[in-house]
Parts: structure tokens; C-alpha cells; sequence
């Protein structure tokens, strides 16, 4: 591969820039409308234009970005995270083309991203699962499962993901509140009504697995991400090693891990996530089966470039390193720095006339954006993801601390308040923290 | 006319009005997807929904007319 197409935008296109540029390879970047100004069009080597702002007429147009490859002799596409990057037919019609798709085989993607049928799969190969149900077809059905399973259990839509499509659900009345509206919802968002249930983990944790294959049956594991701090279901902080996993249960997480990676041959960087209880039993909730938004943390306590791995194993070549030649050096920790009102989670688009802050040792900032640049209400409110690195948890946080203190932001409102406000938490020092932290804050 | 727009730019996500129906005000009529965030659009007026302007699964930007009510 030497001249690769990054199906996507921002700062993860700005990421895959950069190791492909260390790598010699050049690259090309498409673009909407609202996005003609952004750093990363300008990095790219060479950037094409591929419709309108709105999400399904750019970066979800499968044909335009084909084309785009094909015209621009593009020989691989990494499509990043979100948008196309876990759409099966995207994959095959990249392959189909001559082109290489950056990730696992697409059958791969079509398994784990049905949630119904990747909870089957899991099951057979021993990885322990939620306790829930099959694809429900009525109300009725929600209710009888519910109460055999026992409430209080979580609705979800089987093609859902990035925390919309799924709600809590404590009693028959909210089931059938909610019944209605969660498929109509994931109809219109994901193009399926298809809905499960799972019983509720209450004051768990969300601690996720970082693994990587290759297409000679070598599978490792890069240590876990804790992703426990969330809004909505979805992800603002997270850091490696988890404060809360014992020793021992870390190696059972790895093992299942891989495990699961395993049961589906899997090729590629991919992310098993566990749900974790009070007592560390763990249950497989998904794989993701492309890059993670916080792969940093996982690149920043290993020294690996999780970028440069993706590329090596698409070229077919064999993982870099075996599993006993990968440690976790340090503590490192991820905040996802949002365009949006700090107390009311709301998005906050608009124009950032001030954007700076202090760079120094264990300070790692990935931004798309720059000073000037607007924040579009087009894709996701995502400004920068800010990771802090030390020896220990303590040096991250407190570096951390310093650079939130210090940040300037003008011209729209950012969550960086929300981080000052986590920082400050004894419990969130203490590593004393569960999914139900913010909401307590 | 009494009018309910878009507080922002955004894809319906889902409506939760039907022609005829009463709406009061505060009631949440649609919901709209943006930046990842689902964000519930209430109607600042009391009314009749007269006509719903949008689909589910249409684009919108902010200030569009959402809900017309009389």
C-alpha cells in the first residue's frame, strides 16, 4: 500500500495522516461542504470533495467514496472509527474494488455488529455474556422475558452503538413506555428494528480490551482501556490501567479476550468490551471491530503505533511482536474534550476564536481542529482527545489537573469545567468510580 | 401561525405528533439527532398540530419549521 484513502474527517483523520506520512505513504482525504477549512484536508497529500454536510450525503456515501478511491489510485481505505468503519458492505465493496480495506474481513463485521447474533457467538465459545434474550418481536414478549430474567433489565436495539438505542428499563410500565419509540428509533438511526433485552449490571463498570490480529491466526492482547466514566452510555474519560481490577482479574480479562477474538478469527485491531460487576465478574456486551476514539491510551502505555500495526497486518505481513514482548509501561488517561455545555450535555457548535493550551512532557493532544476553526452542528461535537502519561496514575492525574487549569477555549462552550469537576473527586482519585458517576457528580 | 422550529441542525429522529392532536406548552413534539446527541424539540405554544412539516429521517437545519399549529 502507498497511497491510502481515510474514509473519515477530524482528528482521527488527522491521526491516520500522520503515520502514514512516517510510513511514506500518501494519503487521501474527502471532504464535505462544512468541513472544506478543516486541518486535516490540508494535511492529507491530496483531498477530494464528496458532497453535501449532512452525514448521508458525504461520509456515509459509499459510492462517492469509491469513486474517489478509484480515480485517485487510492490501493488501501482506513475508514477510521464510526461512520462506515463497521458497515460490512462498505468493506466488501472496498475488496471488491482491489482496494484494501484496513480492518478485519468484513463477515467479521457483519457478526459482531448484530448484537443478537455476536452475544450467540460468544456463548458458544465459552465467553461469559449478560444474561438476556434473543431478537423480542412484541411488547408482550419484552415483558415475559423481563420478568424471567428479572427487572430491573436494559431495552436495546440489536444494530445499536455509540450509546443511542438503549434505555433502562425498571418495571412493565417503562417496557411498554419505551417499547415502541426505542424501535422506531433504531429503524430511522441504524436501518433495523431489531431489539434484545439484558438484564441490568447495576454499579458496574465498563472495562474494555484492546487486541489485535493477524491473517496467521496470531491474536494479543494490548491491556484494558476502564471507559466507566460516561454520559448517556457514552464514553469521556478513560485510562489504563483500571484503577479497580485486581492482578488477577486482569489476566482473566485478557484471556477471555482473546478467547473471543479467537471464536471469530479475527484480523486486525478490534476491542472487546466486558461489563464489569462489583465482585469483577466480567460479561462480553460487544466488539468493536475497528480503532477506537481512545486508542491513544492504549498507544501511550504500550509505545506501539496502533496506526502503523493496521497498516502491517492489511500488507499481510505478521504482528510486529508477541504477547510477551508487549508491557504496559505506564498509567495513561484519555478526556474527550466535546463542544458542548458542561452542565447540560447539550451539543455547543460554533466558532473557536481561542484555542490554546500548554504542551509539555506526558501531554499528548490530538486535535482536529485548530484556533479559528468552527465546530459545524454536522458530526460529532468531538474537539480534541487530551491524554496525560506518567509513571504513575497520580503523575497523570495531576498533569492533567495543570492542563485543564490552564486551557483557553473561546467562542464556544467545551465539558473541559465537567473535567475540572471529575478531577476534583475524591472518589475519581481514589480510582472509586462506576458507569453511574456523572449522573451522581 | 404558531410555529415550532429547530433549536439546531439535525436529522428527525422521531415525532411524536400526529395531525388534530392538542399539544401543550413544553410538550416534547419531536426528537432530533445532532452530534451524536439525541435533543428533544418542545413547542413553545399551546395549539392544534395543523401540520407536521418533516419526516423521520429528514435532514434539518436550525430556524426550519417543524410543526405548524393553529
Amino acid at each position: 500500500m502507498q497511497r491510502i484513502l481515510i474514509a473519515n474527517r477530524g482528528e482521527i483523520a488527522l491521526r491516520i495522516i500522520k503515520t502514514c506520512t512516517e510510513m511514506g505513504i500518501e494519503t487521501i482525504a474527502v471532504y464535505s461542504d462544512a468541513d472544506q477549512d478543516m486541518p486535516f484536508v490540508k494535511a492529507a497529500t491530496k483531498a477530494v470533495y464528496i458532497g453535501d454536510s449532512p452525514v448521508n450525503k458525504s461520509y456515509l456515501q459509499v459510492e462517492n467514496i469509491l469513486q474517489a478511491a478509484i480515480s485517485e489510485r487510492a490501493d488501501g481505505i482506513h475508514p477510521g472509527y464510526g461512520f462506515l468503519s463497521e458497515n460490512p458492505q462498505f468493506a466488501e465493496k472496498v475488496s471488491e474494488a482491489g482496494i484494501t480495506f484496513i480492518g478485519p474481513d468484513s463477515n467479521t463485521i457483519q457478526l459482531m455488529g448484530d448484537k443478537i447474533v455476536s452475544r450467540h457467538v460468544m456463548e458458544s465459545a465459552e465467553v461469559p455474556v449478560v444474561p438476556g434474550s434473543s431478537g423480542i418481536k412484541s411488547k408482550e414478549e419484552a415483558i415475559s422475558v423481563a420478568y424471567e430474567i428479572g427487572f430491573p433489565v436494559m431495552l436495546k436495539a440489536s444494530s445499536g452503538g455509540g450509546g443511542i438505542g438503549m434505555v433502562l428499563c425498571e418495571n412493565e410500565e417503562t417496557i411498554v413506555k419505551n417499547f415502541d419509540s426505542i424501535r422506531t428509533r433504531a429503524k430511522a438511526y441504524f436501518g433495523s428494528d431489531a431489539v434484545f433485552i439484558e438484564k441490568y449490571i447495576p454499579n458496574a463498570r465498563h472495562i474494555e480490551v484492546q487486541i489485535f490480529g493477524d491473517n496467521y491466526g496470531n491474536v494479543i492482547h494490548l491491556f484494558e482501556r476502564d471507559c466507566s466514566i460516561q454520559r448517556r452510555h457514552q464514553k469521556v474519560v478513560e485510562e489504563s490501567p483500571s484503577p479497580f481490577m485486581s492482578e488477577e482479574g486482569r489476566l482473566k480479562l485478557y484471556e477471555t479476550a482473546i478467547k473471543a477474538a479467537k471464536a471469530v478469527n479475527y484480523k486486525n485491531a478490534g476491542t472487546i468490551e466486558f461489563i464489569v460487576d462489583e465482585n469483577e465478574n466480567f460479561y462480553f456486551l460487544e466488539m468493536n471491530t475497528r480503532l477506537q476514539v481512545e486508542h491513544p491510551v492504549t498507544e501511550q502505555v504500550t509505545g506501539l503505533d496502533l496506526v502503523k500495526w493496521q497498516i502491517l497486518v492489511s500488507r499481510g505481513k505478521q504482528l510486529p511482536l508477541s504477547q510477551h514482548e508487549i508491557v504496559s509501561k505506564c498509567h495513561a488517561i484519555e478526556f474527550r474534550l466535546y463542544a458542548e455545555d458542561p452542565v447540560r450535555f447539550l451539543p455547543s457548535p460554533g466558532k473557536i476564536t481561542k484555542l490554546k493550551w500548554e504542551d509539555s512532557e506526558g501531554i499528548r493532544v490530538d486535535s482536529g481542529y485548530t484556533e479559528n476553526g468552527t465546530v459545524t452542528p454536522f458530526y460529532d461535537p468531538m474537539i480534541a482527545k487530551c491524554i496525560f502519561y506518567g509513571v504513575s496514575r497520580q503523575e497523570s492525574l495531576s498533569k492533567a489537573v495543570k492542563f485543564f487549569n490552564h486551557i483557553q477555549i473561546e467562542g464556544i462552550k467545551t465539558n473541559a469545567p465537567l473535567f475540572q469537576k471529575i478531577l476534583t473527586s475524591d472518589d475519581f482519585q481514589k480510582g472509586n468510580y462506576t458507569t453511574g458517576f456523572l449522573s451522581k457528580l | 401561525m404558531k410555529e415550532v422550529t429547530a433549536t439546531m441542525a439535525g436529522t428527525v429522529l422521531n415525532i411524536f405528533v400526529s395531525n388534530g392532536d392538542s399539544v401543550s406548552i413544553n410538550q416534547e413534539v419531536i426528537m432530533i439527532e445532532s452530534m451524536k446527541m439525541e435533543i428533544p424539540i418542545e413547542s413553545t405554544f399551546e395549539g392544534v398540530v395543523k401540520n407536521l412539516k418533516v419526516n423521520i429521517g429528514d435532514f434539518v437545519n436550525e430556524g426550519d419549521v417543524l410543526v405548524e399549529l393553529e
